[in-house]
């Protein structure tokens, strides 16, 4: 199963993902995918250092499958934290705080 | 309404104060996320799923016009232009950015509201009647008491560490509608047997994972001693309760492990202590937070009934929207009016800063500037004169805010669930739509009638699923999301607690079920029988049977 790295960001909680570089990055479509497991848990302890100095929060690792090209998390929590609520989009109006 | 003195506006700014410079220690890294975490949720700032969310408490559900238009400015510049009203009587924002929450929390304090102690081990938002002040059967404003309980629990310094998390409800009616049985005190006045106002003290309800229904610590308190005997309780639960397992730390917990008979020793023996020395009320204290909440100037008009009814003759859907939202009011010529968060396809409880701010000039046109949120999540205009009500509903239609359904089947409790919520298991909001898509017949709705459907996402039971006359709680099943029913709640002065119909349902089969529990109880309901009296009268098995068929029913039972 492949894998990436989630975590919120701490200075506005918006959730990001770990991108191939170690930056972070805030679409799962750009995100780093890990094959390997040896590999996602060594960006791991590079997400947690990133706890350390206060850039994240809570980052953990995610299974995903690839399908077309998008990437699916597995799940229902998952999907909801990669694509937002299923529900009420519409509500989301174009406002000065919608800036994430 | 109450409003703040010098004292409560220090109070709130300091605090405010206080958590910017919290802020910007987490931010420089001087804080770290484990010592940061109980310091903003103590300021009602939690990190879900998306984002940050700041939940707002709105004391005892009262809120003036003001109020309403900070609420709808802070969506509109800090969030994504909406918010959420919750069954606490609070308000919630779902995408709030750290470094500007301080700024946020100085713009509330403007209006006087808060979110400290909307979260964590505390005295939380004491909520109550939302028509107190307003019904004829009430016997006191319960909101002057839940003033005093707010003066006297916010930043105590005993009560801030409290094992768990310490709810407070207070009905000055007989009939309850602030769900008092499931609080973790729960007030009741009444009249003892030489006529004297007093409380009912009831200790040790809740939901959650262990629901209860609470028990009656003592049948009548004089409301001079209000203060000392609700220290007493939680002097007594701060001492006993647990501390070693989250799950077992509420007042219910320790209530049955002891024994209500035992409880009350000890709180009577802590009561006796305290209530002598200077813990009492002072009475000029109970007139200075009273005179805030002393009626309005209400004006002299006729009763309008008869032309109302020539109004209602003539429009049916008017009709539909008085016979259901519009509720008597004590004063002649003036009506209670709710507005329903609970529109098809509208997701319950959630409202627009848009419709924020029209609901705040509708309030200044037709209710004295003030309104209340109850804990079904809709909107309440308690001073609206009769002779508007029809203007009103016009207006209130074109926000989507005039459904006629408070207290029919669509009228749902909905938690925010998966779709939000870090503690969810499943999705609420989608069960509710699917419900209301299902159920569109106004009129069958209509002789249905009354039907509470709560729908929690998870067993913490933020939707009240327990007390449902249908309870819905999600749960996951190897990463699908189920449902599993439970019928026979009720969180009024009759409280009960649901119970479980069968094995949990996939969601697109919850309409269906629901469907099958209505179409039965119309079969069997004698007269204008309510469906929780059916229920009670007749039982579960009938119930199963429509939902699972008669095969089924002895794999569940």
């Amino acid at each position: 199963m492949s894998q990436m790295i989630i975590a919120n960001r701490l200075i506005d909680g918006l959730v990001i993902y770990m991108g191939p570089k170690g930056e972070w990055v805030g679409s799962i479509s750009e995100g780093a995918v890990f094959e390997d497991e040896q590999d996602a848990q060594r960006w791991l302890v590079v997400a947690q250092q990133e706890v350390e100095d206060s850039v994240v929060v809570d980052p953990y690792l995610i299974d995903i499958d690839t399908e077309d090209g998008k990437r699916l998390p597995a799940g229902a929590r998952e999907t909801i934290r990669a694509f937002g609520p299923s529900v009420r989009t519409d509500l989301l109006e174009d406002t000065e705080g919608n800036r994430g | 309404m109450y409003r703040y003195d010098e004292f409560d506006h220090k109070l709130v700014q300091e605090r405010v104060q206080q958590f910017r410079h919290q802020v910007k220690r987490r931010l420089s890294g001087e804080l770290t996320e484990d010592q940061f975490k109980p310091l903003r949720l103590m300021n009602g700032l939690y990190l879900q799923l998306h984002a940050y969310m700041l939940r707002v408490n709105v004391p005892y559900g009262a809120m003036t016009s003001r109020q309403m238009r900070k609420f709808a400015h802070v969506a509109r510049t800090y969030d994504r232009g909406f918010g959420h009203f919750t069954t606490r009587q609070n308000i919630q924002y779902n995408w709030i950015k750290l470094e500007e929450t301080p700024d946020l929390l100085a713009e509330l304090a403007e209006v006087e509201v808060t979110g400290i102690q909307s979260s964590g081990n505390c005295v939380r938002n004491i909520t109550s009647d939302h028509y107190a002040g307003r019904v004829k059967d009430e016997l006191a404003d319960p909101r002057i008491y839940c003033e005093l309980l707010r003066q006297y629990t916010v930043l105590h310094p005993e009560f801030s560490f409290l094992p768990r998390k310490f709810k407070i409800a207070v009905t000055g009616s007989p009939k309850d509608r602030a769900a008092v049985a499931l609080h973790d005190i729960g007030l009741r006045m009444h009249l003892n047997d030489s006529g004297e106002l007093g409380f009912e003290v009831l200790v040790g309800g809740g939901q959650g994972r262990t629901p209860v229904i609470a028990k009656t610590i003592r049948e009548w308190l004089s409301p001079e001693h209000l203060m000392a005997y609700v220290e007493a309780i939680l002097r007594v639960y701060n001492l006993n309760g647990r501390r070693d397992n989250i799950h077992k730390a509420r007042i219910k917990i320790i209530v049955n492990q002891f024994g209500i008979d035992r409880y009350r020793e000890l709180v009577d023996q802590e009561f006796d202590r305290i209530k002598g020395n200077i813990r009492g009320i002072p009475e000029a204290e109970i007139q200075r937070i009273k005179a805030y909440f002393s009626p309005p100037e209400y004006e002299e008009l006729p009763d309008f009934t008869d032309k109302l009814s020539m109004l209602r003759l003539a429009d049916k859907a008017f009709d539909l929207w008085v016979s259901s939202n519009v509720e008597e009011h004590k004063i002649r010529g003036y009506a209670i009016v709710n507005l329903t968060l609970k529109a098809p396809d509208r997701v319950p409880g959630d409202i627009t800063a848009t419709a924020m701010d029209a609901v705040a000039d509708l309030a200044d046109e037709y209710s004295l500037g003030e309104m209340r949120v109850n804990h079904r999540q809709n909107l309440v205009f308690v001073d609206v004169k009769q002779v508007d009500l029809h203007s009103l509903w016009q207006k209130l239609g074109l926000l989507e805010l005039a459904t006629p359904n408070l207290g029919q089947l669509t009228d749902m409790i909905t938690c925010p669930g998966l779709d939000y919520c870090n503690l969810a298991n499943a999705r609420s909001i989608p069960v509710a739509q699917d419900i209301n898509k299902h159920f569109v017949d106004v009129d069958r709705l209509v002789a249905i009638g009354d039907f509470t459907v709560n729908i929690s996402g998870c067993m913490n039971a933020c939707g009240h699923h327990h007390v449902g006359n249908v309870g819905i709680l999600g749960v996951d099943k190897h990463g699908t999301e189920f449902f599993q029913l439970t019928l026979g709640g009720s969180s009024d002065e009759g409280a009960s607690l649901g119970d479980r119909l069968g094995r949990a349902l996939p969601q697109e089969e919850v309409p269906a079920a629901i469907e099958a529990i209505v179409d039965t109880y119309m079969d069997i309901r004698e007269d204008d029988e309510r469906f929780l009296d059916t229920y009670r009268r007749i039982g579960m098995a009938p119930f199963k049977e429509a939902v699972y068929g008669s095969a089924d029913t002895k794999v569940v039972a």
